[in-house]
């Protein structure tokens, strides 16, 4: 269907009626048009998306059971029970914990890393290349040479702190260990990702600022760092920032692998005790307001994202 | 930073922090090698070394690919990644083109739709989803595993952006050489956008490949795993017995996607950061 | 003092030689501008200046001191960047106190939050902030000094990168095209203001740009760089009247310099174009060289002879007060250039045929390497005659 998208000028006292109608015509041919071309995506997210995210909402608003046929209103008796429960609420700080640990290492780490890559011309790619493997990597296999890592008695972390005099302990098995642990691998994993972001950032620096600070006497790699890198990365580390945090949050595989859970809730998170409670443990209305819970923090996270951005964008 | 002067003290001082830090990340990748050409003996008598006394490489690994279906799951996993993406594509891009080119009725309304849509996490909707895929029997089937990510808010916003880039004039002339709504999507907006489609493809190919949570709800049967919840039932079953093989399928399920990346890093980097910093 | 000698500097990127040895002394006080198209060099030898790139040979002083090696902000130099380089994240007074507060100020006194209560930081800030205002109200940006540069116009950002280089009152002033990025009528108006700001300040100034208005209205001396090399350095006029090389006389002068491709008879005479030139070269008959002819060095005459051009108009081109007429001649492949004053002009029209003739005087003679060729040194004579007629 050709919508060509040119309409000749009006002018006074030519056939407006006519005009009116070819431009009347056009509109709803392309209206046609885009609308064939959207729907399937149309439909697709309305059936994958916002059906299911009503059906969270209002399973978690009443008693219905997995299989049951009849279902009825009890309000926010779910959310009671589950924040009354013991095992969410150890599940929810341990998710906290969790994310304040791996947000700021792996931030630190990423910019770190990203600065040492790009303060010099050699080798970065491979350096580059050797940080971001994690991030590649499927995690549920590498959670698995992890454990190896891990091991009590075979595994090299121990072995070494054996070596070195040091004390050691049962790191997925003790519950003081395990939630830091988890967090480390954590770290691991996203660091790669982080410190792309930051090398994406650093790039986009102009070099004429470095030039003007050189010569207004902020040459010293501390200054330099002050005066420009830092100031210039403000918005890339609000959104990594942001998407780390996000991911931490939804952090599944490992605890899914390792411990799952535990020791006792040890170790256990949102999603885990989400899957659990609305899959093994078929606890529909409990799991459906898990997932409320854990929508309104990731929604938050994201929204407050989107604020920070366009707040602090610096004008070239 | 600038690459002006970096004096040779400072030089080695980056080469040599960046070669700690690279060897610490690298140690769970070596280790699983390692462990994986090892023999039982060596595996439980605590040891630093790398490279085994007695190789036991083949037959870890063909304990793997025996034991367990490793190559079904693979093929699992290329079957399904691939399906989605196709599919990703084919849906998210008219409609790309739709909210990026032409003008209708409901236009804002649906933008809006798929902005709230990349706010909702997959996890939350697993619960309906389920119901969803029981509800139409397809549980347990490669369409289980496909169907909840056909359309990507993602894909389409990304789209869009690039789409916008394109000018107009271009669709302009397409429309007057007879060209359809359609094959303009497909002939002229597809190709000139080709980074950003592959950028797209890698991301989701990757996020596919290494998911474990909608598998563990939506299949149940061995032949239908991808690597992941294969990798996982597999050790379940070896309850911590058979490490060698178990690192041996390990090694193998990760090293085709790290492969990949290593020869292509420029653009699985671009792929999975690429609507990110703009 | 802060006169800049600059002994043979070379610079090679890799195997690229961008800067051939390069000497040029430059007086203390002197505005001078470094002028040569794209890719000749002058940027880079500027960054020398400055001590963002390091030379790979020959020396550098500024004042009685080597600066070679000596890093930027030791240098007592200043610069405005082409794109102004602001600190996008701060105000323009912070813009401009930072490097006073860079020098003036230690480490531990610029600690963000712990600085502010040692000794003396809160009068040396109040100092700072004097002079920020000073210069600002000077430059007539004394408003704007809360604003970021975000929020400025290109003009005004240039005035605060100018702002930030006067403010150190530095020995000398280094200029990278500042007026590239601006609109044309802006850019005449900065013309101006830049140089009554050297006369203000008294101060060596180094100046670079493609432009040839900006380098002929601006400098005291021009210093014409073509790849990598420098070919004369004089004031402009000179620069103009009397190049040293046939690529300065190309360079400078809008419309181009005419060349005629020239062959030596043996009385002093020089065939070119169907017509011979009376000229004084001094070289062996049968020689070739080059004549170049300014577009306003021609006048209309009735007939052929020596020293006259024969040729067929092509375009006439009507300026106002002037006419260029564009007509081709024998044996050269593309169209002379002549300038006529319009009122003393008759009608011209396309096809026509024309008789213009040259003063020989006014020939400029070129050896076929480029060399300038000058008749018995009487350089600074003949300038002075054309000043005269003109």
């Amino acid at each position: 269907m050709s919508t060509a998208s040119f309409t000749a000028p009006k002018r006074a006292g030519s056939n407006t009626a006519g005009t009116r109608k070819a431009l009347r015509n056009h509109r709803i041919a392309e209206a046609f048009a885009a609308w064939s071309l959207a729907c399937p995506a149309f439909i697709l997210l309305v059936v994958l998306f916002f059906l299911p995210v009503f059906a969270v909402f209002a399973i978690a608003l009443t008693d219905w059971q997995f299989g049951a046929s009849s279902l009825s209103f009890v309000g926010f008796a779910n959310f009671k029970e589950v924040f009354a429960d013991e095992g969410f609420r150890a599940s929810f700080v341990n998710t906290i914990l969790y994310v304040a640990i791996v947000v700021p290492g792996t931030i630190l780490l990423g910019l770190a890393i990203a600065l040492l890559i790009e303060a010099g011309r050699s080798f970065r790619a491979f350096y580059r290349a050797i940080h971001f493997l994690p991030f590649m990597a499927t995690l549920t296999a590498m959670a698995i040479a992890w454990e190896a890592l891990l091991h009590p008695t075979i595994g090299l972390v121990n072995q070494t702190l054996v070596g070195l005099g040091l004390p050691t302990a049962n790191w997925l098995r003790d519950e003081n260990t395990v939630l830091p642990v988890l967090a480390v691998i954590g770290i691991w994993q996203n660091l790669g990702y982080a410190m792309v972001l930051f090398l994406a950032g650093l790039k986009s620096i102009p070099q004429d600022l470095y030039d003007a600070a050189d010569i207004d006497g902020a040459d010293l790699w501390l200054d330099r760092l002050r005066t420009v890198t830092l100031p210039m990365l403000g918005p890339v580390t609000m959104f990594v920032f942001i998407v780390v945090a996000l991911k931490a949050f939804e952090t599944f595989d490992t605890v899914q692998i390792l411990t799952q859970g535990g020791p006792g809730h040890a170790s256990e998170t949102l999603l885990f005790t989400l899957y659990r409670e609305s899959f093994q443990y078929l606890r529909t209305g409990y799991g459906a307001s898990v997932a409320v819970v854990f929508l309104f923090i990731v929604v938050a996270l994201t929204l407050i994202q989107a604020r920070v951005m366009d707040k602090r964008v610096h004008y070239q | 930073m600038s690459t002006l002067r970096l004096d040779p003290l400072s030089a080695i001082f980056r080469h040599a922090v960046l070669l700690i830090t690279g060897a610490l990340i690298l140690i769970p990748f070596v280790w699983m090698v390692s462990l994986s050409i090892k023999p039982p003996g060596e595996i439980f008598r605590a040891s630093f070394s790398f490279w085994p006394e007695q190789f036991y490489g083949i037959e870890n690994y063909t304990k793997a690919l025996t034991e367990v279906p490793l190559s079904q799951y693979m093929l699992n996993g290329v079957f399904v990644c691939a399906m989605i993406v196709v599919l990703q594509i084919l849906v998210c891009a008219p409609a790309a083109y739709a909210l990026a080119k032409l003008d209708f009725p409901g236009k804002n309304l649906l933008f809006a739709l798929v902005l709230i849509a990349l706010l909702l996490p997959h996890e939350v909707l697993a619960l309906p989803l389920f119901i969803l895929g029981y509800q139409l029997g397809i549980l347990n089937t490669y369409a289980a595993l496909i169907f909840p990510y056909v359309v990507s808010p993602f894909g389409i916003f990304l789209f869009r952006q690039f789409f916008k880039t394109i000018p107009d004039d271009v669709i302009h002339a397409a429309r007057l050489d007879g060209l359809s709504e359609l094959s303009i999507v497909w002939k002229i907006m597809v190709p000139m956008a080709l980074p950003a489609i592959i950028a797209f493809g890698i991301f989701s190919v990757v996020s596919h490949w290494n998911s474990l949570f909608w598998p563990l709800i939506a299949v149940r049967d061995q032949a239908l795993m991808p690597p992941p919840l294969g990798i996982m039932a597999f050790k379940n079953e070896e309850a911590g017995n058979d490490y060698g093989p178990l690192m041996a399928a390990a090694t193998l399920v990760v090293a085709p996607l790290i492969i990949a990346f290593l020869s292509a890093q420029r653009w699985f980097v671009e792929g999975l950061t690429g609507g990110a910093v703009k | 003092m802060a006169e800049i000698s600059i002994r043979s500097i070379r610079k090679s990127f890799g195997a690229t030689s961008v800067l051939k040895d390069v000497s040029l002394e430059i007086a203390d006080g002197e505005f001078l501008t470094l002028l040569g198209p794209s890719g000749c060099g002058k940027s880079t030898l500027l960054r020398i200046l400055a001590g963002l790139e390091v030379q790979t040979g020959g020396s550098l002083a500024i004042g009685d001191h080597v600066v070679d090696g000596v890093r930027p902000k030791r240098r007592d130099v200043a610069m405005v960047f082409q794109s102004y380089a602001l600190y996008p994240h701060m105000t323009v007074a912070q813009n401009m106190a930072l490097p006073l507060r860079m020098r003036r100020l230690s480490s531990w006194q610029r600690l963000p939050v712990v600085g502010r209560f040692l000794l003396g930081t809160t009068a040396v800030g109040a100092e700072i902030e004097k002079d920020v205002m000073r210069t600002a109200k000077a430059l007539g940006i004394g408003h704007l000094l809360a604003r970021k540069p975000g929020q400025l116009s290109g003009g005004q950002r240039q005035r605060v990168a100018v702002g930030r280089a006067m403010v150190r009152q530095p020995a000398v002033f280094l200029m990278d095209e500042p007026l590239s990025n601006l609109d044309a009528k802006l850019r005449v108006q900065m013309r101006a203001e830049i140089k009554e700001l050297h006369q203000r300040l008294g101060v060596t100034f180094v100046y670079v740009t493609h432009d040839q208005s900006e380098a002929m209205t601006m400098s005291d001396r021009v210093a014409v760089m073509l790849d990598g090399e420098l070919l004369q350095v004089a004031p402009p006029q000179e620069i103009y009247a009397d190049p040293d090389d046939l690529r300065v006389a190309e360079f400078i002068g809008s419309p181009k310099i005419n060349i005629l491709e020239a062959t030596l008879r043996s009385d002093g005479l020089a065939d070119a174009a169907g017509t011979s030139f009376t000229i004084a070269a001094g070289l062996a008959p049968g020689s070739t060289l080059s004549l170049g002819i300014r577009p306003e060095a021609f006048h209309l005459v009735d007939a052929s002879k020596d020293n006259v051009l024969t040729g067929s108009v092509r375009l006439v081109e009507h300026m106002g007060s002037d006419l260029y007429v564009h007509f081709d001649v024998p044996g050269a492949d593309h169209p002379l250039v002549a300038r006529l004053l319009a009122e003393r002009a008759p009608h011209i029209d396309p096809g026509q045929t024309l008789h213009l003739g040259v003063k020989p005087e006014r020939l400029l003679l070129f050896a076929v390497d480029g060399r300038r060729l000058r008749p018995d040194g009487n350089t600074k004579a003949k300038v002075l005659q054309i000043k005269e007629r003109v």
